[in-house]
């Protein structure tokens, strides 16, 4: 269960559109300043194709660049533990069947929801954000509602991306 | 038959019994447990060196990491903007054309043709904002524009802008538009900056009330948009600020992190408690910081920088 490089090659390609297009593209279009969380979708994606221990250590390093790369301005590593917990979770969610839409939604949605809330927890408790637990609520609602819309795209993209990679092994 | 029969069994290191005493077999993809722990020790780690001594260990990694996703989301912007930029044109168009009936039929000739103009009329007129800010405030401005904008689940409103190090900007600036106070710049790349805007919930900014020439502190609510406010915080719990009072900044030791005297909103209302020992009044900001676009960052008088410094008597 090594990564193999073209399969970090393709992770590392992935997340990197999914963090430029967040914060330069879909910012225009976020509601209420809450933008779809592509970096955390791209990470269940590889969490469901390739199991819960590359999708720890990708969700690891995908959180690591969206804590360190501009805009942002949070205690760095916060994202890392969040996308970290949603590449385990959504590798110990994933069937061993190929995974469908009907399969692969509510694991995006339920994802959405403990990587956003293990970001808006860490906060609490490094007292990051003097923000209210009602806006914090506001946010996550919103969010949750966004990813999941969005995972109807994202997901099946990078779930091809990578199963154009290394086709045979996907499903391993 | 009998080549099957004596072929051994699978190994019985992929099964293995679970609590309840049935078998099952071992998932492949299951992390090894010192990974789970030496990943997450990581981040606690990261965590607690930004968190102490205001993130400068982490500073130079932010630095690396911003110089090479700074230009992709500058690069992504310039895309972008110009066809964002369409839709809130068509929405106006929309509204006067309900209006003027009869001039439907020009609207649509001229529609193509304006949608360019409207565009280039709107940026000519912040440049047009800026050089008079920069008059009005009496310091000098390097123009930028915001590439990259933070999202609300990461309860910090920053944003990047697309000057850096090399056209003149350092931390500790300030940031200001055509209408007023935008934030500080918190650290800079060689192409880009980040910009805490004053809406942040962790932005505190010394404030002065225009007419009494009163002073308190201004803090963000963390919220974006047209519903943004801040709150102010007089020193002196006697005086009551009158409402529409317009609010600049106090300004700080050479000029780090604000200048003083830039605009920042006017006072909507005010409240007070018999517990608190403070005024406070709700201030209703002059920018919209929803719809961020031209910026300028005051930087010294005469600095050196790869594009056009506006000074206070005109472009250089």
């Amino acid at each position: 269960m090594n990564l193999s490089l073209p399969r970090a090659l393709a992770c590392l390609l992935a997340v990197s559109a999914a963090l430029v297009l967040q914060a330069s593209l879909f910012s225009h279009l976020a509601i209420r300043g809450v933008v779809p969380d592509l970096v955390l979708l791209v990470v269940v994606a590889a969490g469901l194709a390739f199991g819960s221990e590359q999708g720890l250590v990708l969700g690891f390093g995908a959180g690591l660049l969206l804590d360190l790369a501009p805009p942002a301005d949070h205690d760095a590593g916060r994202w890392a533990l969040s996308l970290l917990v949603v590449g385990y979770v959504a590798g110990r969610l994933s069937g061993r069947a190929r995974p469908r839409p009907a399969q692969w939604l509510p694991v995006a949605a339920a994802c959405s929801f403990v990587g956003t809330s293990v970001f808006a927890l860490s906060g609490l408790l490094l007292r990051d954000p003097v923000v209210g637990v009602g806006e914090l609520l506001r946010v996550e609602v919103l969010a949750v509602l966004l990813d999941t819309a969005l995972a109807l795209l994202v997901v099946p993209l990078a779930l091809g991306l990578f199963a154009k990679v290394e086709p045979d092994r996907v499903l391993a | 038959m009998t080549d099957l029969l004596s072929r051994p069994r699978r190994p019985a290191v992929e099964d293995h019994l679970n609590r309840r005493g049935s078998l099952e077999q071992r998932e492949p993809g299951r992390p090894r447990r010192s990974l789970v722990l030496s990943l997450v020790l990581a981040c606690v780690t990261l965590m607690t060196l930004d968190h102490v001594n205001d993130g400068a260990a982490l500073d130079p990694v932010r630095r690396l990491v911003g110089e090479v996703y700074g230009p992709a989301e500058s690069g992504v912007s310039a895309v972008v903007d110009p066809v964002i930029a369409v839709p809130r044109w068509l929405r106006s168009k929309h509204d006067l054309a309900t209006d003027i009936d009869r001039l439907q039929g020009e609207n649509d000739q001229l529609r193509a043709e304006l949608t360019t103009s409207d565009y280039d009329r709107n940026r000519l007129q912040e440049y047009d904002d800026l050089t008079a800010t920069a008059d009005s405030i009496g310091y000098a401005l390097v123009p930028a524009r915001v590439v990259g904008i933070g999202p609300a689940q990461s309860f910090s409103r920053t944003v990047t802008i697309d000057a850096g190090s090399r056209a003149g900007l350092a931390p500790d600036q300030t940031v200001v538009n055509g209408q007023g106070l935008v934030g500080r710049v918190l650290r800079v790349t060689s192409t880009t900056a980040t910009v805490l805007l004053i809406v942040d919930a962790d932005s505190t900014v010394g404030g002065r009330v225009g007419r009494s020439m009163k002073v308190g502190f201004l803090h963000g609510r963390g919220d974006l948009g047209q519903g943004a406010r801040l709150d102010l915080e007089l020193v002196d719990q006697t005086y009551v600020p009158a409402t529409g009072e317009p609010v600049v900044t106090w300004g700080s030791q050479d000029g780090a992190p604000y200048v003083s005297g830039v605009p920042v909103g006017r006072v909507e209302s005010v409240y007070s408690s018999p517990r608190d020992t403070t005024q406070r009044a709700v201030i209703e900001p002059f920018v919209d910081f929803s719809a961020l676009d031209l910026v300028g960052v005051v930087v010294p008088s005469g600095t050196h920088s790869d594009r056009g410094v506006i000074e206070v008597d005109g472009l250089r």
